[in-house]
């Protein structure tokens, strides 16, 4: 898979250089149910038959049922636990309404349990992750897209080719470079570079930054160079703006990945001050008390169902490329 | 010298600063360890004294350990599990969520959120769902209907097809997602074909929606397979190998000897192993499939 770093848990090798781009703007489903020539396994005409009509309604209420019970069903129960005593929850877990509300679970979670300073610590190492993996994927995309140096093609394979190397490869020799890191001889142990630089090392970003690049006007770049823009204001003033759709979606999943990621921030991150919430929760549920466990567990998950539910167009639009990174 | 100049003059410096953040990412943290891998499975390695080369030692090591071949079929079970439990429930799903023509996009919102859940959260929840006493989550459902207590996660039997449940809980809606954006290119005009030659709802799915679905469904197929041979999180996480190892796998195992042991030379030896049997079934499986993906 293309980071070496998210690997074992998300896993997941080579797709990438297939994977579509954005596509453009879907058309409103609306338009679909008139427009004649749209049909599915169904015929328009088998549809507005009687039977076939209740048949299908009936697998549709069925269908929705199921996915409102097995997806939301555990996120509601958590919801439910987190506010409930820790009593209620183990006695009768499916009760539907507690015997009372206990509000406390959560900021004791948030203060007591210290989750606010395992909550901040995700969202530096989310945001630094962030950071790098734009520089890298913008620049080295820029330059193995636009500027096309004649060493490029080398580049471009040595980097496509890293998503060939299942993430479990590198796991421990990665480990021991961050441990030791060649020509500067510092370790980043116990530091968020360990986490940070890494994660720069993404081949999926740069591919798909670059085959974006691939499709944009190459004669607005001309002119530009033609009014004398540089290498840089070229990037910065030009290719940068026009490359907004890509850079939106490399982030979402930069931040995401970020907060998922257990296995690499739990070996290079052993000072507990440090770990993020992924690699806490674990400790901690042996240390509090169920019900503060299970509102930390809340906790922890409402930032990326938020982002998920702000950006969902973006994520269901692309995740045929993002699944390439989270597998 | 002259030329060193023009080439400055002609970008070719500024190019070059441009790409050192990707060489600098990819070399220390990519290319590198990928080369070292290759090295530190050749050596001892202890942190302490220069590593020394010690020939196949890691190898033999690796596969003379009586929890080699455990993890091996541990693995391999928790793989076919998945590709039993997992691979065709996000079809079926899209199929039929591309057959309805309402609530689509609350549907797939719906079968996608598991995936953004964290993963350390949902196997954490997972395992209190899994308690095996009676007031269990999981066994007081169970119960309404007459069933149960299950053991779940204690059982040496029960465990494995309890990791992937849950796993394919958290990882069907992406699949589901992806067979929805091929569906949007089935060809539909083969339906009409089909139903002039009289065919019903399940001979046009199988003859006119599967086969179009063919490059997909090879991919989607390989790329779980890979997934899964690397499975960490759940099995660390819910059971921690237990009970009695029935879910330690191989990745747990590379974990053991890294992190636990400290003896990073088997570590990375088991860990080309398994890069290179996947390898190997990948490029078996492409030659073996390249006749029907092109038909």
């Amino acid at each position: 898979m293309s980071n070496p770093v998210h690997v074992p848990e998300r896993s997941t090798t080579s797709r990438p250089a297939e994977a579509p781009l954005p596509a453009p703007p879907a058309a409103k489903p609306r338009s679909r149910r008139s427009d004649p020539a749209d049909r599915g396994i169904l015929s328009v005409f088998d549809r507005r038959r009687g039977r076939v009509r209740w048949i299908v309604r009936i697998a549709q209420t069925a269908v929705l049922f199921m996915l409102v019970v097995a997806s939301l069903g555990p996120m509601l129960w958590l919801a439910k636990a987190a506010i409930s005593t820790t009593q209620d929850t183990l006695r009768s877990p499916m009760a539907f309404w507690p015997s009372g509300l206990d509000w406390e679970n959560l900021s004791t979670a948030w203060n007591q349990a210290e989750i606010s300073r395992y909550f901040a610590n995700t969202v530096w190492l989310a945001m630094g992750s962030w950071v790098v993996q734009l520089l890298v994927a913008t620049t080295g995309g820029y330059v193995l897209s636009v500027l096309r140096p004649r060493y490029s093609p080398v580049v471009t394979g040595a980097v496509l080719a890293t998503l060939f190397v299942p993430g479990v490869v590198v796991l421990v020799p990665l480990f021991l470079t961050v441990l030791d890191l060649p020509v500067f001889g510092v370790s980043l142990l116990n530091t968020y570079w360990a986490i940070w630089l890494p994660a720069g090392a993404n081949a999926f970003n740069v591919l798909l930054v670059k085959r974006f690049m691939d499709n944009l006007p190459r004669d607005v770049f001309e002119a530009a160079r033609v009014d004398g823009a540089g290498p840089f204001r070229l990037l910065w003033m030009v290719v940068l703006p026009m490359s907004r759709p890509i850079l939106g979606v490399v982030s979402i999943f930069a931040v995401l990945n970020a907060w998922k990621d257990f296995l690499w921030p739990l070996i290079v991150l052993p000072e507990p001050t440090l770990q993020p919430l992924s690699v806490r929760l674990p400790t901690i549920r042996d240390t509090v008390e169920l019900d503060v466990f299970l509102a930390a567990l809340l906790i922890s998950t409402l930032l990326p169902i938020a982002i998920f539910l702000v950006f969902q167009r973006l994520f269901l639009r692309n995740v045929s490329l993002g699944s390439a990174v989270k597998g | 010298m002259n030329a060193t100049v023009r080439w400055v003059r002609g970008g070719g410096l500024s190019t070059l600063v441009l790409l050192i953040p990707l060489l600098l990412a990819f070399g220390y943290f990519a290319w590198f360890p990928i080369g070292r891998a290759v090295v530190m499975s050749f050596q001892e390695t202890n942190l302490v004294d220069a590593p020394a080369w010690i020939g196949l030692d890691n190898f033999t090591k690796v596969l003379s350990d009586p929890l080699f071949w455990t993890s091996i079929r541990n693995t391999v079970y928790f793989t076919v599990l998945a590709l039993i439990f997992g691979y065709p429930v996000p079809l079926a799903l899209a199929v039929l969520m591309r057959e309805f023509r309402r609530f689509t996009g609350l549907m797939s919102v719906l079968a996608y959120l598991p995936v953004v859940v964290p993963p350390v959260v949902a196997v954490l929840l997972w395992r209190f769902f899994y308690d095996a006493s009676s007031t269990g989550v999981f066994n007081t459902v169970l119960g309404w209907f007459g069933l149960g207590p299950f053991p779940w996660i204690q059982d040496a039997s029960m465990a494995m097809p309890s990791l992937v449940l849950q796993a394919t809980w958290a990882n069907a809606g992406a699949t589901v997602i992806i067979y929805l954006a091929a569906l949007t290119s089935v060809r539909t005009e083969l339906y009409d074909a089909a139903e002039v030659d009289g065919a019903g709802v399940w001979r046009k799915v199988w003859h006119v929606t599967l086969p179009q679905l063919r490059n997909i469904l090879l991919i989607t197929l390989i790329l779980q397979v890979i997934a899964t041979f690397q499975v960490f999180t759940e099995p660390f996480l819910m059971t921690g190998g237990g009970p009695n190892n029935a879910t330690t796998t191989i990745l747990l195992q590379i974990y053991n000897y890294a992190f636990r042991f400290g003896d990073y030379g088997a570590a990375t030896a088991l860990s080309l192993l398994l890069a290179l049997f996947l390898a190997v079934m990948s490029a078996l499986y492409f030659r073996a499939t390249r006749s029907w993906s092109t038909s």
